[in-house]
């Protein structure tokens, strides 16, 4: 009778065992990128498989995941499912997803694979390997997801042309370029451990039981489904980060510099997604403020208050971030309201029942510095005086989102840094950009930054019109806009029969 | 009777993607192309790498292969992520009901002395050569062009994860679960003559730059010659000898060599059309690859078969690529 | 203490797998979302493969867990009869 195997031994001998002491080439030629960040391995046996997933586990039960999605992308295409959202409006949510968060899957995939090869530790090159096949499987369920909405609704259709170019879309890109340009243990802790831990929880967890709240078969589907392989993502953070602090105690300071830059990095990417809780979804599930509490204050904090056991404490500029939860969404979406003439998707004043939603759930602040200038712009736009705002917006240098952001003790300044790097002055929007810029200036002078573009006459021209239309590709007037008396409302209206 | 369903307001306002009507025209477009085409980021990159400062986030200049549009490679098997873990999921099923059955029944009892010790050492000690597949096909997704190309390689590199642990399994199997036969063959990998030449070549694949290069050595000409000198002739002989229940075990790496085989012939053939100089390229690496290949597995090939084993082989391979407009 | 948790896809699959947790672990705090079903607890939150076992009535492993999984959060230890979150603080 053959001895049993538990699962950690069989994994131990179907995979760890695979590698092999070098006797004809220098091993570290194979694997070079492991040392020029600092960190300090001595041991990758030391590694813990976060999940012992063979390959044909991972085959059978991935299948049954795609088989059980595609069958509902098939009803939903069938049914017309799209006419059953809560509101066309909500189908702008999905255009900033398809054009801001999908490519970034993209991203992952890449870099996932970039040091799903380059680590020399047969166990975490595996674990990262499977994060990359499942990344490409998220991006490609999105776009089969959104297919049908680009079908029906206006501003999806060239959402990979868009990214590479549009001005918002150059935050969420420069963000997944920065870490692939980093080293394969930064990279670690950028995604693998800051974002997939704490911060995509935020994106896939409330943004997608929103969905689900306003109709979205097609979406909450991908998203839960993608969420099942982010639980497997989400632990291989973890053990990365308990990996590099267990190796070496000089691997301390670097991974907690890393940690505060990216939690930084995550937190002001996220901006475009508090917009999206708070103004985007007609049917509310919660705020962007109960989100953050519950996903990042409780969960985030359960997580540093476990890790203080290597001397890692809370990311830098914690105090700034809890602060914000208050006013991102505010200010990110008043921007977009203003700016909704160089946006890819259709933006609106909140309804009155909504405007009361947001006093509500933001009682401290809404009302105080928020509520007043919805209230004018509705007088605006009785009038017939629908307000857009002509120039470009100066951009951060490290984050490239637009000066919106204020001081958190004082909502009615608009916060402003700047740093002077070899003669050149360098402008940011906030204290933790502005830190992250000078502990690295050579790579932040680097950024391809939307605005400086197009006024050094690489995005076409002359005027802003022909830069959106025609480098960017938008079709004015149709994809942007206000929401009212767009294509998108009038094909609704038609569709459901209501003049 | 025809019955008239009023469907006028609900016509599509587009077919598909803006980039896929540009490839394809202005119709519906399958999964396949949408989950693929221009998907990848091409233009205005951030910052350029740390670990590479010389080069561009994506950047083609990481081959010397040349290619017009790196989106020609078409898997003809239209495999995106879905339609590749269903179909691999269905090989694995197959798989598990024959690896079941194989040790409920204790087939490996009938198994003499003398295969299993054939199997030890000529067949475990592959899932080493497996894992550096893995590797040279991760390099490729992570450094190439083109999602055609870099989704197919990623599978083409899971595939192989995969194969490296059927190939445990086996050992598994042979030894009750004591994984003394994986120890063995361990040893053989790292010190026995007739494995050194393939140990030496694996290492020197897994520090060569050029990702195209690496994926012409290891997919086409070292798996090419390895699959026929393993799953094909050394399968005929086992068969032959009374080890006939062994092909339960390996039938998977059987199937998956043909449908590999479908993509890289596809691949060969796209890059060898793109132009002469392509063409000339190829063949320079190929033959230098194939020199390798044969030197590092003749001595294998001869104790495990006989002294025409890698003849044979080779034919197989020049065959391959003539097939694919190369050496002609 | 910290609280972990573990959110699963609200389907009939995950009313046993609930189920099962409830029995494990009385003093779970079960919150019903849209499309979700998140089970809370102080410190530490067991799934034994056996119990789910027996409230679907079948053969059940605890790989399959990951069907359903929507997120969880704690330090995860898996083996061949449960999982287990724990945070150590």
């Amino acid at each position: 009778m053959a001895k049993k195997l538990n699962i950690k031994e069989k994994y131990r001998l179907l995979t760890r065992d695979l590698d092999w002491e070098f006797s004809y080439q220098d091993r570290k030629k194979a694997f070079p990128y492991e040392e020029f960040e600092g960190i300090k391995i001595t041991d990758w046996s030391k590694w813990e498989d976060p999940f012992r997933l063979t390959m044909d586990s991972y085959w059978k039960y991935q299948a049954e995941k795609e088989k059980k999605l595609y069958a509902i992308f098939d009803a939903f295409q069938q049914n017309n499912g799209h006419l059953n959202v809560s509101d066309p409006r909500y189908v702008n949510a999905l255009k900033v997803f398809l054009t801001g968060v999908s490519p970034l899957e993209y991203q992952a995939y890449q870099g996932f694979a970039h040091v799903g090869r380059q680590f020399g530790g047969v166990g975490a090159r595996v674990a990262c390997q499977m994060q990359a096949i499942d990344e490409l499987r998220h991006v490609q369920t999105q776009i089969h997801a959104m297919s049908h909405y680009n079908k029906y609704f206006d501003g999806l259709q060239e959402f990979s042309h868009m990214h590479d170019r549009v001005w918002y879309l150059s935050v969420p890109k420069s963000f997944f370029n920065d870490a692939r340009a980093a080293g394969p243990f930064e990279f670690m802790i950028a995604i693998g451990f800051s974002f997939e831990y704490v911060l995509t929880n935020l994106l896939f967890v409330p943004f997608m039981s929103g969905a689900a709240h306003n109709g979205d078969m097609a979406t909450v589907t991908f998203g839960f489904s993608a969420q099942s392989d982010e639980a497997r993502h989400m632990t291989l953070g973890l053990e990365v980060i308990k990996f590099l602090l267990e190796q070496h105690e000089d691997n301390v300071p670097i991974v907690q510099k890393w940690i505060d830059k990216w939690f930084w990095r995550g937190t002001r990417l996220l901006t475009i997604v508090a917009m999206m809780m708070d103004y985007m979804l007609p049917n509310k599930v919660m705020s962007w403020k109960e989100a953050w509490e519950v996903y990042f204050e409780e969960a985030g904090g359960a997580l540093f208050k476990d890790l203080a056991r290597y001397g890692i404490r809370m990311p830098k500029y914690s105090d700034v971030i809890e602060k914000e939860k208050e006013h991102l969404s505010h200010q990110a979406w008043w921007t977009f309201y203003t700016h909704g003439h160089a946006a890819g998707f259709h933006t609106w004043i909140p309804t009155d029942e909504e405007l009361d939603w947001l006093s509500e759930k933001y009682p401290d602040t809404f009302d105080k510095y928020y509520r007043p200038r919805w209230e004018l712009a509705k007088e605006l736009e009785a009038k017939g005086e629908r307000f857009y705002t002509s120039g470009l917006p100066q951009l951060c240098q490290t984050c490239q989102i637009p000066m919106l952001f204020t001081e958190m003790d004082n909502p009615g300044e608009i916060c402003y840094r700047d740093h002077v790097h070899e003669g050149e002055r360098y402008h940011f929007c906030s204290d933790g950009c502005h830190d992250i810029f000078v502990d690295e200036p050579e790579k932040y002078v680097q950024a391809w930054l939307p605005v400086h573009q197009i006024l050094q006459g690489n995005c076409g021209g002359p005027g802003v019109e022909e830069v959106l239309s025609e480098y960017y590709r938008m079709n004015l007037g149709v994809d942007n806009m206000d929401m009212k008396g767009s294509p998108d409302e009038k094909r609704w209206k038609q569709w459901k029969g209501v003049a | 009777m025809s019955i008239e369903i009023k469907t006028a307001t609900l016509e599509p306002v587009r077919n598909t993607f803006a980039h896929i009507e540009r490839r394809f025209g202005d119709k519906p477009a399958t999964r396949y192309q949408e989950a693929t085409y221009d998907v990848a980021s091409e233009t205005n990159f951030h910052y350029r790498p740390l670990w590479q400062p010389d080069k561009l986030l994506q950047d083609a200049s990481r081959t010397r292969l040349v290619m017009a549009d790196w989106y020609a490679f078409r898997d003809p098997r239209q495999f995106y992520y879905g339609t590749y873990v269903q179909s691999r999921a269905k090989m694995q099923e197959a798989a598990e009901s024959s690896y079941a059955f194989f040790e409920k029944r204790d087939l490996a009892r009938l198994l003499s002395d003398d295969h299993k010790t054939q199997l030890i050492r000529y067949l475990l000690p592959l899932r080493h050569v497996e894992q550096t597949a893995n590797l040279n096909n991760v390099y490729g997704t992570g450094q190439g062009m083109g999602t055609a190309l870099t989704q197919a390689m990623l599978y083409n590199g899971m595939d192989r994860l995969g194969i490296a642990q059927y190939l445990s399994r086996i050992g598994l199997i042979l030894d009750g679960n004591t994984a003394e036969s994986l120890a063995q063959a361990k040893q053989l990998w790292m010190d026995a003559d007739i494995w050194q030449g393939l140990r030496a070549l694996c290492e020197e694949m897994l520090v060569t730059e050029d990702w195209f290069e690496v994926v012409v050595a290891q997919d086409m000409v070292l798996d090419t010659l390895v699959y026929d000198l393993v799953y094909s002739q050394l399968d005929a002989q086992l068969a032959d000898s009374g080890a006939q229940d062994v092909a339960m075990l390996t039938e998977f790496m059987q199937d998956w060599w043909k449908d590999n085989q479908r993509w890289g012939d596809a691949v060969l053939k796209t890059a060898t059309a793109e132009s002469a100089d392509n063409k000339a390229l190829l063949e320079q690496w190929l033959t230098l690859w194939r020199g390798k290949a044969a030197e590092a597995l003749a001595p294998l090939a001869t104790e495990m078969l006989d002294e025409q084993a890698l003849e044979r082989a080779l034919a197989v391979l020049d065959k391959r690529l003539n097939k694919a407009g190369l050496f002609r | 203490m910290s609280k972990v948790y573990i959110a699963l896809q609200d389907n009939d699959e995950s009313r046993y797998i609930v189920e099962a947790i409830e029995q494990d672990n009385p003093d779970v705090t079960i919150i019903h979302m849209p499309a979700m079903v998140r089970v809370e607890a102080e410190g530490k939150l067991v799934v034994k493969r056996e119990t789910v076992e027996e409230t679907m009535g079948r053969d059940w492993d605890i790989q399959e867990l990951h069907l359903n999984l929507i997120t969880l959060g704690g330090n995860v230890d898996e083996d061949d009869d449960c999982l287990t979150l724990e945070w150590n603080s």
